[in-house]
């Protein structure tokens, strides 16, 4: 198998180009390197290869770091709850993945967040959190307000990440966790660990 | 219009290594009548999730056969999926929709299908290689032929009667279902 015939630097220096191309990274603020790329070392340590995501600014180094990764298929999806079947159908043919979604996702995926219950799939969940630390928007405070209770209550262990020093450290034993029990684990990545979105430049 | 039993019955005939992912509700009845088998994931719930379910396992797995055996009402519940699906591209893949145009397990209301809502159309829409409908039983067999030698993505809606049928109840424990796929896929 090829898949780690590319090394880590090799995809690193890859989205580098790309980015200098400006192909692959769109982004409104200045987007914190350290943390997506802790999270994306990760990936590649428990060997993850499907990652679902619904495309969001906060996520998008850690989306085009997927998509750089030949040994990843990155499958962008309608609505977050579809990711929930992925990470079953993932899972039921040998294969490991993720899911990436704002705080606003969470709430598409109650129910369907069943199927994981139901049959022990090990999930591994990043949720960039809108809706609190200096939200310009009061419509994303609802649901961001609510995200983490809701995960609890969905049987989901949650870790938050207010600091990119943590991230390798808490990601790491928290894949670790799910994977190797079958266990749901969500990591709830703070405004104040991603940045505020500016709307106003 | 197709006598749901019969033509899921001859869909899986002789399914050799076939992965098979039924909706829930009566989708999934059908598929243990034709037989119970351990390369069958049987829903019994999160609505709307079987076609993404079966795209994930048609990642995971592109030297085997996926195929989605569900209703109307699930295809509709999660419609985004073909768009998902459609980007992706996987060749093992089909899903084959049994239409009877009703939520058969609330109690036969209509869904959008009654009302002339296009699958197919809307399979080919989203990129899908192959999209039909089907209503005769003599089609059965070329509809299994897309299952094990079709080019991917493949659609099929296959118009059956309004007709309630007796509940044919597999498994029902999660666990079990995905354990026991797993342990199957991982041997043969």
């Amino acid at each position: 198998m090829g898949w780690r015939t590319l090394t880590r630097d090799a995809i690193f220096a890859n989205l580098v180009t790309r980015t200098t191309n400006g192909a692959a990274l769109h982004s409104p603020t200045d987007i914190e390197t350290a943390w997506p790329d802790a999270i994306f070392r990760q990936f590649r340590r428990v060997g993850i290869r499907q990652v679902g995501y619904v495309p969001d600014a906060g996520h998008s180094r850690l989306i085009a770091l997927c998509q750089a990764d030949p040994a990843i298929a990155d499958v962008v999806l309608t609505t977050e709850e579809e990711g929930v079947g992925l990470v079953a159908g993932a899972a039921l043919g040998g294969q490991r993945a993720a899911l990436l979604m704002q705080s606003s996702g969470v709430g598409n995926c109650i129910n369907t967040f069943s199927l994981l219950r139901n049959c022990g799939f090990a999930c591994v969940l990043f949720v960039t959190m809108r809706g609190e630390f200096g939200e310009f928007n009061p419509w994303q405070v609802p649901m961001g307000s609510i995200t983490a209770d809701v995960l609890r209550l969905s049987g989901f262990l949650t870790y938050r990440l207010d600091s990119a020093d943590d991230v390798d450290e808490i990601v790491g034993a928290g894949c670790d966790m799910a994977f190797d029990g079958n266990l749901q684990v969500a990591f709830l990545l703070s405004q104040r660990l991603i940045g505020r979105k500016q709307w106003t430049r | 219009m197709l006598d749901r039993r019969d033509f899921v019955r001859r869909l899986l005939i002789d399914r050799g290594n076939l992965l098979v992912v039924s909706g829930l509700g009566a989708s999934t009845f059908d598929v243990a009548a034709a037989g119970d088998h351990p390369l069958n994931f049987y829903m019994w719930g999160a609505m709307g999730g079987t076609a993404m379910i079966g795209l994930g396992l048609a990642l995971a797995r592109p030297d085997r056969r996926v195929a989605v055996l569900t209703g109307d009402g699930d295809m509709l519940m999660g419609i985004g999926s073909l768009a998902t699906i459609g980007v992706k591209q996987p060749k093992n893949l089909t899903i084959v929709v049994l239409d009877n145009a009703h939520y058969g397990e609330t109690g036969m209301q209509p869904s959008h299908t009654k009302s002339g809502i296009d699958l197919p159309a809307m399979a080919l829409a989203c990129r899908f290689a192959h999209a039909r409908a089907v209503s005769r039983s003599e089609e059965a067999a070329a509809v299994r032929a897309l299952l094990h030698d079709g080019e991917g993505p493949i659609f099929v809606s296959a118009r059956i009667k309004e007709e309630d049928v007796p509940r044919v109840l597999p498994l029902r424990d999660g666990h079990a279902i995905k354990q026991r796929f797993i342990a199957a896929l991982n041997s043969a």
